[in-house]
C-alpha cells in the first residue's frame, strides 16, 4: 500500500453557484495527524461532507487506500475505516452512554435486522464497550443519559463510539469546540494516544493544539489550499498570516 | 461491576420492573374479564384500534417517521379479507392472513417510495398515496365501492370455534391483539430497535457509524403496515363490514392523535390513547354531530396539558420521584446503591 491513505484531487463542491470548496488535491500520510485549518467559511466542513460522502463533489476524485470511493454511499465510506465526527457534538441523547458506544459495536454482530431477537443479546458487548468508556474517563457515567452529560463529556463519549468502530483513519471536526482547558488537554492527550496506530484528519480552530498534535497543516481559505506543511512553515507564510489576520483570527500570528 | 448491570434505556427505566409486571398482570385480567364488564363490541373495536395506533408508533414514536397514510394499509387489508372470507368463504384466520399479507406488500412498496423524503415530505408521500389507495376503494368494483362489503360472516375459527359467539370473538380479537403488541414491544427492544432509535435520535451519526438507514427505516416501515394490516383484518370481521371510513384519510389522522394523546414513543401510550379516543367516541355518541367538536376540544387540552401523552406524562413522573430518590449519593456511589433498588 502507497504512502498516503487519503488522496483527492480537484475535489470541488458548488451551492448554487457558489463554490465552496474548489480543486482541492489533499495527501493525507499513513499514520499521520493531518490538521486542516483556516477561517470560518473557508470550506473545511464542507471537504470532511465530501470525503465522507455526506455530499458529492461536483467534480474530482477521492481515493481512500488507493480505491476510488468517488462514487460510494457514506455508510460504505465508514465500513471501510474511515469514521467522521461532527461539529456539533452527535451523540444519542436519549441513550444511555453505554448504549450509544454499543451501538458501534452491535453492527459487525450481523444481527441488526434481527426485530424478534431480545436486546438482551447485546450485553454480551457491554466489558467492551465500558473498557472504551473508561478509557476516554466516562466509567462514572456508564449508565447516565448522554443528553445529561456536561459537552466535555459528550466529546468524550463521541470519540469513544467512534473508536469502537476500530476505524483505520478518523476525521474529527472542531474536537476541541466549545471545551474548556482541562477538556482540551484530556482530548489531545486522547487523539495523541490513538493516533499512535490511526490515521487522524482533524478540523481545528486552536492554534496550539494544533502545533502540538499535528504533523501536517493544510490551510484552506475561500475553498481553495493556501499552504501545506509543518506548522513552522505554514505559520511563516505571508500568505497565511495575512488571510488569518485579515479575517481577525489572530491566533496564528501570535503563535507564529 | 457497572460491567454487569443490564443498560436499561433511560426512557424504559421509568417504572421499575416489579411495578411493570404487577400492572401488566392486572391489565390483563381486565382484559380477560372486560367482555363481562363493558359491550364486547366497544371492547374489540378499541382493541383493533389500539394495535393500528401501536403499529403507526413504531415509526412515529421510534423512527420519527411520520405517516400520513396509515389508513391504507388498515383499510386495504380490511377489504382484502372481507372479500376472501365472504365471496370465496375462506376461514377466517386465512382471511386475516391474506389482508395482512396484502398490506405488508403494499407497505413495501409506498415505504420504498417514501423513506427517502425527510419529515413534512415523507408525510406528504405517504398521504398522496394513501389517497390513490382510497380512490380504487371508491371505484374498483369489488370493493363495493359507497356501500363496502357488508354483512361479512366471521365464521368458524379453524373450523372448530364459531366467531359468531361474541365472547368467542372477543377473546380471538384479544389474542391477535396480544400477538400485535408483543411484537411491537420485542421490536422495540431488539438490536433493530436499538438501531431505530438511533436513527430517530441523530440520523447522520447514525450513518456515520456505517448503518444503511434506508434499509432499517424501509423494514420498519414494513412491519407497522403490516401491522395496521392486521388491526384493519380484525376489524372487518369484528363489524363484518369493510367501507371506505377505514381506507379515508379521516382514519390516518385519528391515527396520530390517539398515539399523540396517549404518548408518541411510549409502548403502551398508544393502546390508552386508543382507548380514550374510542371511549369518547362511545360515550359521547348520544351528542350526534357535536362528538367531533368535543372530540377536539378535548384533544387540544389534552395536547396543551399533558405534552408528552397521557402515559407519557405518568412515565415522566415516575423517572422524577426515582431521580428524587438517587440524586443524594454523588455519581461515583451511584453504582454501589444499584443491588437495594
Ligand atoms: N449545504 C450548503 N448549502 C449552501 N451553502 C453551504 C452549504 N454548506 C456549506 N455552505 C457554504 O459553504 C461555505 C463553507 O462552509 P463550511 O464548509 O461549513 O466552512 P468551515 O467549516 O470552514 O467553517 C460557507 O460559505 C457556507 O455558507
Ligand atoms: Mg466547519
Amino acid at each position: 500500500m502507497g504512502d498516503y491513505i487519503l488522496e483527492t484531487e480537484g475535489l470541488t463542491k458548488e451551492f448554487a453557484g457558489f463554490t465552496a470548496v474548489r480543486g482541492v488535491d489533499l495527501r493525507v500520510r499513513r499514520g499521520s495527524i493531518h490538521a486542516l485549518i483556516g477561517p470560518n467559511g473557508a470550506g473545511k466542513t464542507t471537504v470532511f461532507n465530501l470525503l465522507t460522502k455526506f455530499l458529492a463533489p461536483t467534480a474530482g476524485r477521492i481515493a481512500y487506500n488507493g480505491r476510488d470511493i468517488t462514487a460510494l454511499r457514506p455508510a460504505d465510506v465508514a465500513r471501510l475505516g474511515m469514521v467522521r465526527s461532527f461539529q456539533i457534538s452527535a451523540v444519542f441523547p436519549h441513550l444511555s452512554v453505554r448504549e450509544n458506544v454499543r451501538l458501534a459495536l452491535q453492527r459487525p454482530l450481523g444481527t441488526s435486522f434481527q426485530f424478534w431477537r431480545s436486546e438482551r443479546s447485546l450485553e454480551r458487548l457491554n466489558p467492551r464497550a465500558d473498557a472504551l468508556i473508561a478509557a476516554v474517563g466516562l466509567a462514572a457515567d456508564t449508565l447516565s443519559t448522554a443528553a445529561e452529560l456536561p459537552y466535555g463529556r459528550k466529546r468524550a463519549l463521541e470519540i469513544a463510539t467512534t473508536l469502537a468502530l476500530d476505524p483505520e483513519m478518523l476525521l474529527l471536526d472542531e474536537p476541541m469546540a466549545g471545551l474548556g482547558h482541562e477538556d482540551i488537554a484530556r482530548i489531545a492527550a486522547l487523539i495523541r494516544d490513538v493516533a499512535k496506530s490511526r490515521t487522524v484528519l482533524m478540523v481545528e480552530h486552536n492554534l496550539s493544539v494544533v502545533a502540538d498534535l499535528s504533523h501536517t497543516i493544510t490551510v484552506l481559505t475561500r475553498g481553495h489550499v493556501l499552504a501545506e506543511g509543518s506548522y513552522a512553515e505554514v505559520s511563516a507564510n505571508a500568505e497565511v498570516r495575512e488571510a488569518y489576520m485579515g479575517t481577525g483570527a489572530g491566533g496564528a500570528a501570535g503563535h507564529a | 461491576m457497572a460491567g454487569t448491570q443490564p443498560a436499561r434505556s433511560p426512557r424504559q427505566a421509568g417504572l421499575p420492573r416489579h411495578w411493570r409486571l404487577i400492572l401488566g398482570a392486572l391489565l390483563l385480567a381486565a382484559a380477560v374479564a372486560g367482555p363481562f364488564l363493558f359491550y364486547p363490541v366497544f371492547l374489540m373495536k378499541a382493541l383493533c384500534f389500539a394495535l393500528f395506533a401501536c403499529a403507526f408508533n413504531l415509526l412515529i414514536g421510534y423512527v420519527g417517521l411520520l405517516s400520513f397514510g396509515h389508513a391504507a394499509f388498515m383499510g386495504t387489508a380490511s377489504y382484502i379479507t372481507a372479500y376472501t372470507v365472504k365471496a370465496w368463504g375462506f376461514e377466517p384466520l386465512v382471511g386475516i392472513l391474506a389482508g395482512t399479507a396484502v398490506a405488508a406488500v403494499l407497505g413495501t412498496g409506498f415505504g420504498w417510495l417514501a423513506i427517502r423524503r425527510q419529515g413534512i415530505y415523507f408525510a406528504m408521500v405517504t398521504l398522496a398515496l394513501a389517497q390513490m389507495v382510497y380512490f380504487v376503494a371508491l371505484q374498483a368494483k369489488f370493493t363495493g365501492g359507497e356501500d363496502g362489503i357488508q354483512a361479512v360472516p366471521r365464521g368458524r375459527l379453524l373450523g372448530l370455534v364459531d366467531l359468531g359467539d361474541p365472547l368467542a370473538m372477543y377473546y380471538f380479537v384479544l389474542v391477535v391483539f396480544l400477538i400485535g403488541y408483543a411484537l411491537v414491544y420485542r421490536t422495540i427492544h431488539s438490536p433493530f430497535g436499538q438501531v431505530l432509535k438511533a436513527i430517530r435520535e441523530n440520523e447522520p451519526r447514525a450513518i456515520s457509524l456505517g448503518y444503511r438507514t434506508d434499509r432499517y427505516k424501509l423494514l420498519a416501515f414494513i412491519l407497522s403496515a403490516t401491522l395496521a394490516g392486521l388491526a384493519g383484518s380484525t376489524k372487518s370481521l369484528v363489524f363484518q363490514l369493510a367501507s371506505l371510513t377505514d381506507v379515508q384519510w379521516q382514519m390516518s389522522g385519528e391515527v396520530v392523535l390517539m398515539t399523540l394523546l396517549g404518548g408518541l414513543g411510549t409502548v403502551f401510550g398508544p393502546v390508552v390513547g386508543a382507548f380514550i379516543d374510542v371511549g369518547m367516541e362511545n360515550y359521547l355518541a348520544q351528542y350526534g354531530s357535536w362528538v367531533t367538536v368535543i372530540q377536539g376540544v378535548i384533544f387540544v387540552v389534552c395536547v396543551l396539558t399533558f405534552r408528552r401523552g397521557v402515559v407519557g406524562e405518568i412515565i415522566h413522573l415516575a423517572q422524577r420521584v426515582t431521580a428524587g430518590r438517587t440524586e443524594a449519593p454523588p455519581p461515583a456511589a451511584v453504582a454501589q446503591t444499584a443491588p437495594g433498588e
